[in-house]
């Protein structure tokens, strides 16, 4: 019962769900559950069980805040298993259109938040030099960033469909 | 203490560039020897490019942690998001050999080797560590009496097993280094809870993000502060941004203004608001500026 390969992932990851003990407490410290569909218990015990959920948009209500893993009673690496389980819907091509775009937004400017000439001008107000000492002023480093992501094939996981 | 390399991220320079002058000018107040770390990249993001793709995750983060590596400094990051990234990135690499190994596969097509022989900081815990709340207190030129609803959060302290900081419920290192400024840490309901930016939520889920948002917007505003003070460019950018998106969207308006701790710092060190990049925000508030205009002219 694991079309999905996440039971081996997580074991690969060295990630043990098995000992939920469904309790909820995760569920109930979590700041996203409250305002969204993300119920972490029941992420859990479908990681569990192995059930393909890889398709949910509710992994991507995450806010990655830690706060469930801290306190399962069972530790739990409960939001490192969201990641991970994230990792394998990515690959199976569900990504969030928006996380395509910073993700090419990375591959062009090697910048997940690219400066703009708003921000320059503020720079320049700051006794600032406009560009920062960052990828933005060296096209080597930025020619370095782009061969590192290919050679990931970043570039073809973050592609348009 | 070690020698330091700044790290920038994406936020802070293309975004919010007074943090990275406020960052500067305490350090050279400090004496704490912090030179620039040239063609750094994002951290990357953890939320999002973890989620993604581990391999991608790790190279970008080893290739920022190697131009360090080079110069033979430390890491300091002064964003909770690179922090995490960055030192949760080094600390895999240095125990895994089989993951380093993959890493420097890819590294060695831009000609670096990822060695694991620096640290990666975070500048609050840090400056706990050295000089210490006490001693930047007395270093101090005057004491900044502001109200300050502090927001540590998340991955500044989680996970508390790969962060040794504490607790992570109840921490209170960020807040003896908000009082060694002047200022009062008022303690507030949902303190530690998360702003709502992170893991993507805030760039693909918006409306979910700003309602998080809210809520700790709301908690705050019920304890009367002068301004809100975190330690991370994206929480600041939530904070910030967000109560402009949340005026629009929600018809709410809390006009709370948000300081990164270097601000606060640099306000304490002698320095104009103006100097340090505070008026840049999008959020203003006459009368919070008109409370710094008396402090900082007596
Ligand atoms: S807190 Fe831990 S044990 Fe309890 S339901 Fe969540 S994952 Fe299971
Ligand atoms: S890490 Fe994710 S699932 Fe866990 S409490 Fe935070 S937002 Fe909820």
């Amino acid at each position: 019962m694991n079309e999905s390969g996440i039971s081996s992932a997580l074991k690969e990851a060295g990630l043990e769900v098995l000992t939920c003990m469904q309790c909820g407490t995760c569920t109930g410290s979590c700041p996203s559950g409250r305002y969204t569909s993300l119920n972490t218990r029941r992420i859990v015990r479908s990681a569990r069980t192995g059930k393909n959920i890889l398709q949910d948009e509710n992994l991507w209500m995450c806010t990655t805040c830690y706060t469930c893993q801290e306190r399962c009673p069972r530790d739990i690496k409960i939001a490192d298993t969201i990641l991970t389980i994230r990792t394998l819907a990515v690959h199976e091509g569900f990504m969030l259109p928006a996380h395509r775009k910073v993700s090419q937004l990375v591959l062009e400017s090697g910048h997940a938040v690219p400066i703009n000439d708003d921000v320059k001008e503020k720079r320049k107000k700051l006794q600032m030099e406009a560009i920062p000492e960052t990828v933005h002023k060296y096209p080597d480093a930025l020619k370095d960033v782009q061969t590192l992501l290919q050679s990931c094939e970043f570039d073809k996981l973050t592609a348009d469909k | 203490m070690n020698k330091l390399s700044l790290f920038l991220g994406c936020i802070t320079p293309n975004r919010y560039p007074g943090i990275e002058k406020a960052t500067k000018l305490c350090l050279d107040k400090m004496d704490i020897d912090c030179c620039d770390l040239p063609g750094a990249s994002c951290c990357p993001a953890p939320g999002v490019f973890r989620s993604f793709d581990k391999a991608t995750w790790l190279a970008l983060a080893a290739r920022n942690i190697v131009i360090s590596e080079e110069m033979k400094r430390d890491v300091l990051t002064i964003c909770n998001g690179c922090y995490g990234s960055l030192v949760d990135a080094n600390h895999e690499l240095i125990n895994d050999p089989a993951l380093k190994k993959n890493t420097n596969y890819h590294l060695e097509k831009i000609g670096k080797s990822f060695k694991g022989s620096v640290e990666v900081r975070h500048i609050i815990e840090l400056l706990y560590d050295e000089p210490g709340p006490d001693s930047i207190k007395e270093m101090i030129m005057r004491p900044i009496p502001l109200r300050v609803a502090l927001h540590y959060g998340c991955h500044l302290v989680k996970p508390s097993k790969e962060r040794d900081l504490g607790s992570a419920e109840n921490p209170t290192f960020f807040d003896e280094l908000i009082e060694a400024t002047g200022a009062v840490s008022v303690d507030y309901p949902d303190k530690m809870a998360c702003c709502g930016a992170g893991g993507g939520v805030r760039s693909a889920l918006l409306d979910k993000s700003l309602e998080m948002l809210n809520h700790k917007l709301s908690r705050i505003k019920g304890a009367q502060v002068d301004c809100i003070v975190n330690a991370c460019p994206f929480c600041h950018l939530q904070f910030d941004g967000g109560q402009v998106e949340i005026k629009e969207k929600l018809g709410i308006e809390y006009k709370i203004p948000v300081l990164h701790y270097t601000q606060l710092l640099g306000l304490a060190f002698g320095y104009q608001p103006e100097e340090l990049g505070i008026d840049l925000n999008l959020i203003t508030n006459k009368e919070f500026f008109e409370k710094l205009n008396i402090i900082t002219s007596e």
